[in-house]
């Protein structure tokens, strides 16, 4: 059915065939629908730098299967044909050529888009440590995140150091989540918001958020951190400006009496060791 | 050929069943505690103790919270409790302080008045330093912040369970119950003895300083 020669011009046009017929497909069908979502700039940069990926990998992946059912269609051993060797391998200077060429592009476009995008949007979302390379000028809106096994509390230090349990941010502002733990090593994954920074003891983990409109968010523990771990997760509210102003005070004075004993706030805690403590 | 396809189809299914008695074992722990419930409330007694003892655990020095059944202490960490009632807790505290680490959780949150009691006194926070334990379902908002025993306090309960005439602080609250679901209880103060930051074996462990509330 088949000629012995031309195996790999057959393999490259089914490739390209293939990829033409998917990449419309993954691009406009599977791309607006990758993770995180649309939530904030950064989600939304996070649901390019996704489907980026996957044009990258699409010829990539389409050559593997063309080449897979190439093989198994024509290299298939007729009935009653016995286990043969196959010809010797000696190189192919063009195959190798195209291949270390495609998969080199490949690498260094990646290497360049990845870094590129991960200094864009402020740091992408993730923690960029306690002095970020990337950081949004005008005002920033600092909102303190404490991992502890296992729950997470936030402090608002434009409010007095005020801590909450919950999670509420004014929309239309950008955010610096400082993150941060008491015990053990926990990850700060506010899902829709495309943010996601460990939550180090003694380190300020911050990144950087723009809030757009009211919404809600998934958060949820990304670091594997003892028994509750897969319990560690809320809902967290993005609100309007007046609707958070009204929060926020309703949080002051509910809170209020636990003040006096709350620590100065302060980028990071250290608490002495407890008096059972190992 | 059929000899192999029965040897893989035997190996399967073993698996299979090790897996299932792993999952079993994962999964498995104390009988659910469940309250007679009064009309549109139950009511819930508990006991926390510095060391559970040889009689109702392996590990008697552990630290644990007990409950009272039929006036019974039990070591039991799951409680089912019916759906959108008052829940009245006792909790008779026989174990020493032993700090937050984070103070903010020295607030009560989610209990009927915002307040607890202590000996029938009324508050909302404890000093972060004296607490114990925590009573505290984070899903549901409750927390509930259990004073410790002074450490010079005559009597100390050395193992449980304990009987009413060791030191002890009484807490009472109350808190209602939401909507039916699953939902886990844990105390945040690290009072795991002998463990890293105190917060291994008894903290990591369902069935002393952990458990479940099953809201049906």
């Amino acid at each position: 059915m088949w000629s012995s020669r031309g195996h790999g011009q057959r393999i490259g046009a089914l490739t390209l065939i293939g990829t033409a017929i998917v990449m419309p497909l993954v691009v406009f069908v599977l791309g607006p629908h990758m993770p995180p979502g649309k939530g904030t700039p950064v989600a939304s940069s996070q649901v390019t730098d996704n489907t980026v990926l996957l044009v990258v990998m699409t010829p990539f992946t389409v050559f593997i299967l063309v080449y897979l059912g190439y093989a198994l269609t024509v290299f298939r051993a007729a009935k009653g044909e016995g286990l043969v060797d196959g010809a010797p391998v000696r190189g192919h200077f063009m195959a190798q050529l195209v291949w270390l060429v495609t998969t080199t592009a490949a690498v260094l476009f990646l290497a360049i888009f990845g870094t590129t995008e991960l200094l864009a949007d402020n740091g992408a979302g993730g923690g960029g440590g306690p002095d970020p390379v990337a950081k949004p000028g005008g005002s920033v809106l600092p909102v303190q995140v404490i991992g502890q096994q296992w729950e997470f509390t936030y402090r608002y230090p434009t409010y007095g150091g005020v801590e909450t349990a919950t999670l509420v941010l004014p929309a239309g502002r950008q955010i610096a989540f400082h993150v941060t733990s008491l015990d053990a090593i926990h990850s700060f994954w506010a899902y829709e918001l495309g943010v996601k920074a460990d939550a180090n003891p003694g380190v300020d983990n911050v990144a950087y958020v723009r809030t757009k409109n009211p919404s809600t968010f998934q958060i949820r523990c990304a670091e594997l951190c003892g028994l509750w771990h897969g319990y560690m997760s809320d809902t967290g509210r993005v609100v309007s400006q007046a609707d958070f102003a009204t929060w926020i005070a309703a949080r002051k004075k509910q809170f209020a009496p636990v003040m006096k004993y709350l620590p100065k706030y302060a980028p990071s805690y250290a608490p002495d060791p407890t008096f059972r403590a190992g | 050929m059929r000899a192999k396809l029965a040897i893989l189809v035997a190996a399967v299914l073993a698996v299979a069943v090790l897996i299932g008695f792993y999952i079993g074992f994962l999964t498995g722990g104390p009988t659910p505690y469940r309250p007679q419930a009064s009309g549109r409330s139950v009511d819930l007694t508990l006991q926390t103790v510095a060391a559970v003892g040889s009689k109702l655990s392996p590990n008697k020095n552990w630290v644990s919270y007990l409950v009272r059944e039929n006036g019974v202490w039990h070591r039991s960490t799951v409680w089912t409790l019916p759906a959108n009632t008052l829940v009245h807790v006792t909790v008779y505290n026989f174990d020493g302080k032993s700090g937050l680490r984070n103070p903010f959780l020295a607030q009560a949150r989610g209990v009927v008045g915002g307040s607890f009691a202590i000996d029938g006194k009324q508050m909302s926070t404890i000093a972060p330093d004296d607490a114990s334990h925590t009573f505290a379902i984070p899903t549901m908002g409750v927390i509930v912040p259990i004073k410790g025993v002074d450490d010079n306090a005559p009597k100390q309960c050395d193992y449980a369970p304990c009987p009413m005439s060791n030191a002890h602080e009484t807490i009472t609250f109350t808190f209602r119950t939401g909507k039916k679901g699953h939902y886990r209880w844990q105390c945040f103060v690290p009072c795991a003895a002998g463990f890293v930051y105190g917060f291994g074996g008894p903290m990591q462990t369902v069935g002393y300083m952990d458990g479940y509330v099953n809201v049906v």
